[in-house]
């Protein structure tokens, strides 16, 4: 027990550590040049007099490490500052957007973990078969098209071509299931190869150690082999490849929404950006971090809970 | 074997995907005389696949708002793609093999403040650090070559690193190092040269992604600036009229898909063979 609580303090610690010095990157990228935010901030034909006083009038005057000091400790209490673009608070800004886009990601993992959980096991339980070819060849071919393409050729079939689905995910008229299903195809098509191929190889691997030989030895039937034996081992390592593909998956939710013009966090980061809205690329920042830094650390804690020998203080759950 | 005898024994899908890079290598290479028309020139707006060009010749794939031939810019388009995937993967091979080696080699503190760096751009989704690097110093090539190298660099480290921590502890470097050579030479000579089949691999599947985040900057709108043929840009200016003239669109998100499944196919096939020999 005091192992877990140590461990958890030093994972915390790391965190914190990583956050600190993306925040120091972030804001020496956006903020070392005082000009640079001047002009994004008040315009392209803004004054020199005008920039001047408004640089003095909020502090970008002083040291360097003052100000970042004081950014941190207002980024830290929630005091995320104003978008210059959308002219309201960013905190109250980034929230609802987070939500819309927890939902297209929500829906990409569901659709995403059985397919390829019961892909890759299908395809490594029998290496080499004309089965397990033809599903590495599928997830190669749909993870090398970028979602942007997978976007356009899907929308040509149903959209275009059968009338099936709409083109666009605005979601006008409250949450809409129809508007949710291309976004999520193009998101789940573009991961669901990549884990699948990591869960064969772990499941080929599984496969080939001698307690499987000998539990068909034993004449166990295939399905009790893969289900009762196979499949617990198996599947550590997907778990965790799962919770790593996040940042993919946080890049393509960003090109998904932005072709769907669907109102979340990736489509509020892309306009922060296309208008140069400074703080809003902060803050938009920032968060993606966290959300990365913290799923990895959850996925480092689901692996050691699945594979015990590497728990903290050795061989026992703890 | 020779390099080329060794290609000869990929398998048929790797076969296909050696085909499709070495074709859009060549394209890229030869576009001024494979383009049938000027890609920047407006000749007849919105034309269908197959129409015949006013001055004689034919529209293969149609033309876009501005009339531009689309054939022509989907193979004038393949230079700064190629061309810019290779050249950031290039550089971010350049920053993390040397870093890899340094860190597996001198271990210690150069190894722990690298492999935290390492970690820190790693916990940045990608396009997140592309977007605050374009934001802060503006889109051009030299920023998205920055970028991706940016973006790259710590995931060729780790898989450097790694091996250079692996080959640093055998005997063979040991009696390097008792002759008295110098670091950087024994890094190079006896280091480098284990780890190049899986960079090898890792190579032709970075050029890849690469190519998937410089076309996703287009679409946005932050890669090139415009007039540039670029696959990205031209599915960003005629997605609004995608729903009635689909040609504008289809053709060069066919032609980035083609390019990065031959990029993979190629890895997997290089990969199979390195596992097999």
């Amino acid at each position: 027990m005091r192992e877990t609580l140590t461990d958890l303090a030093r994972r915390a610690g790391g965190l914190a550590l990583t956050m600190l010095v993306v925040s120091f990157l972030v804001f020496l990228t956006l903020e070392l040049n005082v000009e640079g935010v001047a002009v994004k901030v008040l315009g392209q034909f803004s004054t020199p007099d005008q920039r001047h006083a408004w640089l003095s009038e909020n502090g970008y005057l002083d040291p360097f490490a003052i100000r970042y000091l004081r950014w941190l400790a207002d980024f830290v209490r929630g005091h995320w500052g104003t978008s210059t673009y959308y002219h309201e608070d960013i905190l109250k800004l980034i929230l609802p957007r987070l939500g819309a886009s927890a939902i297209l990601a929500g829906g990409a993992l569901l659709v995403m973990i059985p397919m390829s959980l019961i892909l890759g096991v299908a395809a490594g339980a029998k290496e080499g078969s004309a089965l397990d070819r033809s599903i590495s060849l599928v997830s190669i071919v749909t993870t090398s098209i970028p979602e942007f393409a997978t976007a356009v050729f899907l929308s040509a079939v149903f959209v275009i071509g059968l009338g099936w689905l709409p083109g666009v995910s605005t979601m006008a008229a409250g949450l809409s299931l129809r508007e949710l299903i291309l976004p999520v195809s193009v998101l789940a098509l573009a991961s669901t190869g990549y884990i699948a191929r990591m869960t064969r190889a772990s499941m080929a691997e599984v496969m080939a150690q001698p307690y499987i030989r000998m539990a068909r030895l034993k004449g166990a039937s295939p399905a009790r082999i893969i289900l009762g034996h196979a499949l617990r081992n198996a599947l550590i390592t997907p778990v965790t490849v799962i919770m790593l593909q996040i940042p993919w998956i946080l890049s393509g939710v960003m090109v998904v929404e932005v072709f769907f013009a669907y109102r979340g966090f990736g489509t509020l980061l892309y306009q922060a950006s296309l208008n140069a809205d400074v703080y809003l690329v902060e803050a938009c920042a920032m968060v993606s971090v966290l959300a990365v830094v913290v799923s990895q650390t959850i996925a480092d804690l689901i692996y050691v809970r699945l594979d015990p020998r590497l728990a903290p203080g050795g061989g026992r759950h703890s | 074997m020779t390099p080329a005898g060794r290609l000869m024994l990929l398998k048929p899908s790797a076969m296909i995907g050696l085909f499709l890079v070495a074709g859009w290598l060549l394209v890229a290479a030869f576009a001024p005389w494979l383009a049938p028309f000027d890609p920047l020139a407006s000749l007849t707006p919105l034309a269908s696949p197959g129409a015949r060009a006013p001055g004689g010749g034919t529209f293969w794939l149609g033309t876009d708002l501005l009339g531009r031939d689309i054939l022509s810019r989907v193979i004038y388009g393949a230079r700064p793609v190629v061309g810019l995937s290779v050249l950031a993967t290039s550089t971010a091979y350049l920053v993390g093999v040397s870093a890899g080696l340094a860190a597996g080699y001198f271990k210690g503190a150069t190894d722990a403040i690298l492999s935290f760096l390492a970690s820190v751009v790693l916990s940045f989704p990608v396009l997140v650090l592309y977007i605050v690097v374009i934001v802060a110093l503006g889109a051009s090539y030299a920023n998205v070559v920055l970028a991706v190298t940016f973006g790259s660099a710590p995931a060729i480290f780790r898989i450097v690193r790694a091996i250079a921590l692996d080959i640093a502890g055998r005997d063979y470097v040991a009696a390097s190092q008792a002759q008295g050579e110098r670091a950087h030479r024994i890094l190079i000579q006896d280091i480098l040269p284990n780890a190049a089949p899986p960079l090898l691999v890792d190579y032709c599947l970075r050029i890849g992604y690469s190519a998937i985040t410089i076309g996703a900057l287009g679409f946005l709108g932050l890669g090139l600036p415009p007039p540039t043929p670029d696959w990205g840009g031209m599915v960003a200016e005629g997605r609004a009229m995608a729903l009635a003239f689909p040609h504008l669109v289809i053709f060069p998100c066919l032609a980035i898909s083609s390019l990065v499944v031959g990029l993979s196919l190629l890895a997997d096939g290089l990969n199979a063979e390195g596992r097999r020999g």
